[in-house]
């Protein structure tokens, strides 16, 4: 069985994030990278079903040289091989433009599933997944806490929550999954899956290799275009509710949540 | 001279840190309030590579060099691990494991290494007797040979994880009194007749790893429990206290980053007369320190590690440096973090203060700074 694994590389969680001068983007100095937490259960995920069916995981990214960084991390994790695509060009690309590189890359390669996290936690758009099962012509089950793939490899059973209960989807492989927390326990890079994935094949592509012009892609070929980036709104100081008595009290909170909160 | 880290080695150490902040971290607290061993933790270490780093992969290790085992250590202290797991590890994997791999026959290897490495078996190490700590030389315990077996007697104290280890490597005398001359090397495991240990010590510091006596009346062991020749072990002793002033420290110079971090979050974060307390030069001078501290304590520890990798000999100055310097001169430092929180800096839950008990070991195991300074003037 052989899987791709789409990943994105993000600022870390606990980044504090600026937004840069020309409010569209944020400041990327001082920026700790990481593979996108979605994506380490697809990573995750494609190893367990290796271990099971045998074949090989493939690992493709989208980005700058630093994004082999979180490539070699899901290669120490286990995985076989890493594509990476990296041009000048991309800057600017919108989910549709990463999908299109992706399924660019993916249609020359033999595969029977697709993992892809269900979402990036940068941006948070939560489609380039959809965008590439729909290039590709291949069914899509997205946001998927639980995976099954039949004995003979040749069906995949994903389970996803829905409103008060599982709703469990059956598709024939090749099929794109998009992982959500929870699918399993991602495994820890131990220091011989390190040194082993120094040796492991990374291929690095540009988009003229992949038959892609700069006009399809990047920031011309954005159906999208980000107009402005604005920080959350600082909280304000907490209140401290004033009072004699607990019954007291609770009246003047009653009274607050209805005059200035206007929640009830 | 080349002061880099590889690409695999900052991988590998981001790879602790997450491993440690997720799975061992939350832990910890709890564990040093209560004075109880991690067990789950400890073997969740294992399970992760970490308690047989430098063993060979056939032996269930990862064959790190000393550079990546220190590393380690300074990554468990930095994501936040107590100084008493981490002392548990440096115990069982350098003290008891590494004289083991490092004198031992292969067939002792083939037989205690990978449960080490692995975590299935914990180990300690007895050098140090009730009334012969600084004065190895003048240790009491005997082996006497009958047969095809060794008759041990006497008593250790203060041995790291004596009360949950499965196996120890214990140093007695044999024949005549000769001083350093008749130190000799056994493998004694738990559950031989005659063997047992004391209860466990209550301390002030790295709480979270168990430490007692072990006690040896008429213990009867095969003669293939001899770790390399009989009259070796002083010299066995001396390597691994090497260890003892090198790698066991680096989750102490780690945990002071760790430190740091809360102290100048804290600072900024602490409003007293209007402002933050960070903007009052005695709490700056206070983080320049601890950051001083941290990097000289660095260069001396990833000194004598990479003196290891390069397979010069054994150093004692420069490992007594360093012992001498994290030691003594980080009591400053854990002082000043301790401070800078004002009240809640003396209460638990702010973590500092068990970084400040914990950190109060190094001083004193593997050799007090006064015996350190001893042996830095007798090399001068
Ligand atoms: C938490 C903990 C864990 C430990 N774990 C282990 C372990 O796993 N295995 C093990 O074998 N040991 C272990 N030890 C023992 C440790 O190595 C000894 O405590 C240490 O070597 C000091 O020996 P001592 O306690 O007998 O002190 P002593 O040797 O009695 O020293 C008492 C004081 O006298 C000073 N002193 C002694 N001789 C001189 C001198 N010639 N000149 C000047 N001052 C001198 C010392 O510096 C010290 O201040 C541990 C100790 C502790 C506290
Ligand atoms: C066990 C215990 C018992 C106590 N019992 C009592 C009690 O019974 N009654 C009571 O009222 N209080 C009590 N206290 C409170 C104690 O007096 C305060 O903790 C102490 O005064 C410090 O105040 P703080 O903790 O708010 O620290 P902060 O004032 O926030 O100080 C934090 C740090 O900033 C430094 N700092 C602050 N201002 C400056 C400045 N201008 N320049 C340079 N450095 C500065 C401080 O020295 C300290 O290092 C107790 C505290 C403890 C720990």
């Amino acid at each position: 069985m052989n899987i791709l694994v789409c990943l994105k590389q993000v600022p870390d969680t606990e980044t504090q994030i600026k937004v840069a001068p020309d409010s569209k983007s944020i400041v990327t100095d001082n920026i700790k990278w990481v593979m996108n937490p979605y994506d380490e259960y697809a990573v995750e995920e494609g190893l367990r079903l290796k271990e099971k069916f045998g074949g090989e995981v493939t690992i493709i990214g989208v980005g700058p040289t630093r994004v082999t960084e979180s490539i070699r991390t899901a290669l120490a994790m286990g995985a076989d091989k890493g594509i990476l695509v990296d041009d000048p060009a991309l800057t600017g690309s919108d989910s549709l433009g990463i999908a299109k590189i992706l399924a660019a890359v993916i249609k020359d390669l033999d595969y029977n599933l697709i993992l892809c996290g269900k979402q990036g936690v940068d941006d948070d758009y939560g489609v380039v997944g959809s965008n590439l099962a729909e290039l590709l012509g291949i069914p899509q089950i997205s946001i998927v806490l639980k995976l099954e793939v039949s004995e003979d490899g040749s069906t995949v059973k994903a389970h996803r929550e829905v409103e008060g209960g599982i709703l469990v989807i059956e598709a024939p492989l090749p099929a794109l999954i998009t992982a959500q927390k929870g699918l399993n326990e991602p495994r820890y890079a131990s220091l011989p899956g390190i040194m082993k994935a120094k040796k492991k094949p990374l291929d690095v592509k540009t988009i003229s290799d992949l038959g892609l012009d700069a006009g399809q892609v990047g920031e011309s070929g954005a159906k999208i275009k980000i107009m402005q980036i604005t920080p959350p709104e600082e909280r304000g100081a907490g209140k401290i509710v004033e009072g004699e008595t607990p019954q007291e009290k609770a009246a003047n909170l009653a009274k607050l949540l209805h005059e200035e909160a206007k929640i009830i | 001279m080349d002061f880099s880290f590889t690409e695999e080695q900052m991988m590998f150490r981001e790879q602790i840190i997450r491993f440690a902040k997720k799975e061992i971290v939350p832990r910890v607290q709890e564990h040093d309030l209560r004075g109880e061993f991690d067990f789950q933790s400890f073997r969740k270490l294992g399970d992760f590579g970490i308690l047989g780093l430098h063993f060979p992969e056939e032996l269930g290790g990862s064959n790190a060099d000393v550079v990546t085992s220190v590393l380690a250590g300074e990554a468990l202290g930095e994501a936040g691990v107590d100084g008493g797991l981490t002392l548990a590890y440096g115990a069982h994997t350098f003290l008891c494991g590494d004289t083991i791999f490092a004198h031992g026959t292969d067939s002792q290897r083939e037989k205690y290494i990978p449960k080490l490495a692995s975590g299935e078996w914990i180990g300690c190490m007895g050098l140090t007797e009730p009334a012969a700590g600084s004065d190895v030389a003048a240790i009491s315990t005997r082996a006497e040979k009958r047969g095809d077996r060794y008759i041990l007697n006497g008593n250790k104290m203060f041995i790291t994880n004596g009360p949950v280890a499965d196996v120890a490597v214990v140093y007695a005398k044999i024949g005549k009194d000769l001083k350093h001359a008749g130190i000799s090397t056994f493998i004694v495991e738990k559950g031989t007749a005659g063997f047992s240990t004391g209860k466990n010590l209550i301390k002030m510091g790295v709480r979270a790893s168990h430490t007692s006596e072990l006690i040896f009346e008429d213990c009867e062991i095969p003669e293939e429990n001899l770790i390399g020749q009989e009259g070796a072990g002083f010299l066995m002793a001396m390597q691994t206290v090497e260890w003892d002033r090198s790698a066991l420290l680096a989750p102490f110079i780690g945990g002071m980053t760790y430190v740091l971090k809360k102290c100048a979050r804290y600072a900024k974060e602490r409003y007293q007369f209007g402002r933050p307390i960070a903007e009052f030069q005695a709490i700056k001078h206070k983080l320049a320190d601890i950051k001083i501290f941290i990097e000289a304590a660095r260069s001396l520890t990833y000194r004598i590690a990479w003196c290891k990798d390069q397979g010069r000999p054994l150093n004692h100055l420069e490992a007594a440096v360093a012992k001498l310097f994290i030691g003594d001169w980080s009591l400053k430092p854990a002082n000043d973090a301790m401070v800078l929180h004002g009240g809640y800096g003396y209460c638990h839950e702010y973590e500092v203060e068990r970084y400040f008990r914990d950190s109060r070991l190094a001083p004193i195991g593997g050799g007090t700074s006064e015996i350190t300074k001893m042996i830095i003037s007798k090399l001068i």
